[in-house]
């Protein structure tokens, strides 16, 4: 089969078609639905073994909401979901728990995941107990020490309880977590934010070491553009509930097509002054719609730049690929091709 | 009262802010006693932005409400010098500096939901400052209120006046905080992590509200941030603060091209950039702040330093410009033995 690259790629670890996380809005007496907030509206995506998707959005722009769904933590109300190709959505509470072996959870914040009064190795030996690894506990035991250093903590600490630990510390345990049960797929919400700038790089580079060495297969979401540009193979930005432009990461951020892409990267501060200093700015006018009503149409042209009287209000633009963009970068916007030859103007423009 | 551009002082004049030897101790009871800021020194002309860069724990926040004067006084030791305007702040009876709080020293916080009363309209906080520095009448107050909520860019300000903190997004009530702080034209504004609860979008729009109020006033900032990133974009002059102590103070331009405390390098080149060539490896610095020396023993840093030997083990290393800056770059200052990119 000769088909674009996405078809030529073998079979991606987890597919994820036509997701949606609606959450009903009840009002009055009967508490009758009346209507849903759409906080995932309608998403593809592909994440190919070994690779890194990285969804980066602003906050409400529903990439946790998606990233809980595709483990089904938050139970999704439409489309499927693909792991290893079996259908995560069809499975009843004990294939789940199962399946739960192959996919698991970096929470932002760990601590909010650690039982206070269990030490870290107790904690970390619980999962292989629940799942019934075979070894037993003397072997759980050395496999939890094993992991707890491979992850850089210091010997000794699987006897400590998880408020003993500092920031960094944490995540680490938090990263044990969830490799105990040698899983293939890594969904990190949020992995360094809460950490200090420089501790931050030491996660991340043993989330790329971990990477590496076990072939693990990550969904990495996070706010800061540089965080995913620096972990991810593939990129996908998302507003309002739905990716609005996706493609190989190097490429994206060098030439971002789709106007809320593009008005991100001008918004994101550079450590540099020259880079500040010369740097174009696009300030998006006003904040972001509600999700329980969303904008017709394209769903970023409230506070698009270069909305247009046409097609804008009434179509909603689905991810497409666009001329002159070998490779996989797709956009859902109506109008890239002349915003990128710069043959529309922009509102905001003085 | 409309709001009129300070009248900047004549250039070679003292600062507007000057901080000296600034050293915060808390203390509990039964516990040892904790040195927040070890002796911090800097200051801030009209019309200038001065960044106060670190981590947590680093004492950046404590310096600043050291500052406005708002550590509480019990288990507290402040020392050293604050003078605003020449006017010494630290000695300052608490109801004399009250009455310069709001007027001529403004404070804008991280966290715009729990500055702002969630049950007073946010017309009644904004004109709350005007009420208790100005002598307008209702109306006047009422009218200034309107424009500040204009000039920071909310639509719609007659409504909004009348609407609680909840019925705003985030951003929007980073403005309204920047409004009250600006409320009785201060000649210091104090921002601390003013943009790290919002999102890139809107933290861009806020920063650029915040220097263009600031260059067109002339009043005076301190930016305190852990993002160098906002530093870049924003400040005149930076100061990079490691546990309790200025480790390097440089104008904007001269850190970046030329960090010289082995911190201050070794955290450029662990933030990851966007702008970066696909496949720039990060390198992390080592450890936490956790793993410090103390400042009498040696560098504090040295724990963490890939640079650090025996050298570094002596108390009192100077804030001084390094051998490399001393003819050019006589204001790059460096509290390092062993300065990155000095030797060559």
């Amino acid at each position: 089969m000769t088909g674009s690259p996405r078809e030529a790629a073998a079979a991606p670890l987890l597919q994820v078609r036509g997701l949606e996380v609606h959450y009903p809005i009840r009002s009055g007496l009967l508490k009758r639905t009346v209507g849903a907030v759409q906080a995932v509206d309608g998403v593809d995506l592909d994440v190919a073994r070994g690779t890194t998707y990285g969804l980066v959005g602003e906050s409400g722009c529903g990439k946790s909401t998606l990233g809980r769904a595709v483990l089904r933590l938050t139970e999704p109300t439409g489309g499927s979901i693909r792991i290893a190709g079996e259908d995560v959505r069809a499975m009843g509470p004990e294939a789940l728990r199962r399946a739960r072996r192959q996919m698991q959870m970096v929470f932002q914040d760990p601590l909010a995941s650690l039982d206070p009064r269990q030490s870290v190795e107790s904690a970390l030996v619980e999962p292989l107990r629940v799942h019934g690894i075979e070894g037993g506990p003397s072997a759980w035991r050395t496999r939890v020490r094993g992991l707890l250093d491979r992850v850089g903590l210091p010997s000794g600490a699987g006897a400590k309880y998880p408020h003993e630990f500092s920031g960094g510390q944490r995540q680490r345990v938090g990263i044990a977590r969830a490799l105990v049960l040698d899983p293939d797929l890594l969904v990190a919400d949020e992995p360094v934010s809460a950490l200090d700038v420089s501790v931050q790089a030491q996660v991340l580079v043993l989330l790329q070491e971990l990477q590496a060495d076990l072939g693990l297969t990550y969904l990495v979401i996070a706010h800061d553009l540089a965080v995913v540009k620096h972990m991810s193979t593939t990129v996908g930005v998302m507003y309002l509930g739905g990716i609005v432009e996706e493609g190989p990461s190097a490429q994206l951020y060098a030439r971002p097509l789709h106007p809320y892409t593009r008005a991100l990267l001008s918004a994101a501060p550079v450590p540099d002054p020259d880079v500040e200093a010369t740097r174009e700015r696009i300030l998006l006018r006003g904040d972001l719609p509600s999700p329980a009503d969303p904008p017709s149409g394209c769903r970023f042209r409230t506070r698009c730049p270069w909305v247009q009287p046409t097609r804008c209000a009434d179509e909603r633009p689905a991810l497409r690929e666009v001329a002159g963009h070998t490779g996989s970068q797709r956009v859902a916007c109506h109008w890239a091709e002349e915003i990128e030859a710069g043959t529309l103007s922009r509102a905001d423009a003085a | 009262m409309t709001p009129t551009p300070q009248t900047t002082p004549p250039a070679g004049a003292r600062p507007l802010l000057e901080v000296e030897d600034l050293r915060v101790r808390f203390s509990r009871r039964g516990q040892p006693a904790t040195t927040a800021v070890d002796g911090v020194s800097f200051s801030v002309d009209a019309g200038e932005v001065v960044g106060l860069v670190g981590e947590s724990g680093c004492g950046k926040s404590v310096t600043s409400l050291a500052v406005m004067g708002l550590l509480p006084s019990r288990g507290t030791r402040v020392t050293g010098s604050v003078r605003f305007d020449g006017t010494e702040l630290l000695t300052m009876a608490p109801g004399q500096l009250a009455a310069r709080r709001g007027k001529d020293l403004a404070m804008v916080f991280q966290d715009p939901m729990t500055s702002l009363n969630p049950v007073l309209t946010l017309g009644r906080q904004l004109t709350e400052v005007l009420r208790a520095h100005t002598d307008l009448d209702r109306a006047a107050r009422k009218a200034e209120a309107l424009d500040l909520l204009g000039r920071v860019g909310i639509p719609d300000p007659r409504r909004r006046l009348g609407e609680y903190p909840h019925q705003l997004s985030g951003g929007m009530r980073q403005r309204v905080l920047i409004a009250i702080a600006l409320a009785c034209s201060p000649r210091l504004i104090i921002a601390d992590e003013p943009t790290t609860a919002l999102d890139v979008t809107i933290q861009a729009q806020v920063l650029d509200l915040l220097t263009t109020l600031v260059r067109e006033s002339g009043t005076a900032m301190v930016l305190i941030t852990h993002d160098l990133g906002v530093v870049a974009g924003t400040c005149d002059r930076v100061n990079v603060l490691y546990a309790g102590r200025v480790v390097e103070s440089a104008s904007r331009q001269d850190l970046f091209a030329r960090p010289r405390h082995r911190y201050t390098s070794g955290l450029l080149a662990a933030v990851p950039r966007v702008d970066a060539p696909e496949g720039t490896p990060l390198q992390p610095v080592r450890g936490t702040v956790r793993d410090r020396l103390e400042w009498d023993a040696g560098c504090a840093f040295l724990p963490r330093c890939g640079r650090g030997d025996g050298a570094c083990r002596t108390g009192g290393i100077p804030l001084a410009p390094t051998d490399a800056d001393r003819a050019r770059h006589p204001d790059h200052e460096a509290r390092c033995v062993h300065p990155a990119g000095a030797t060559t």
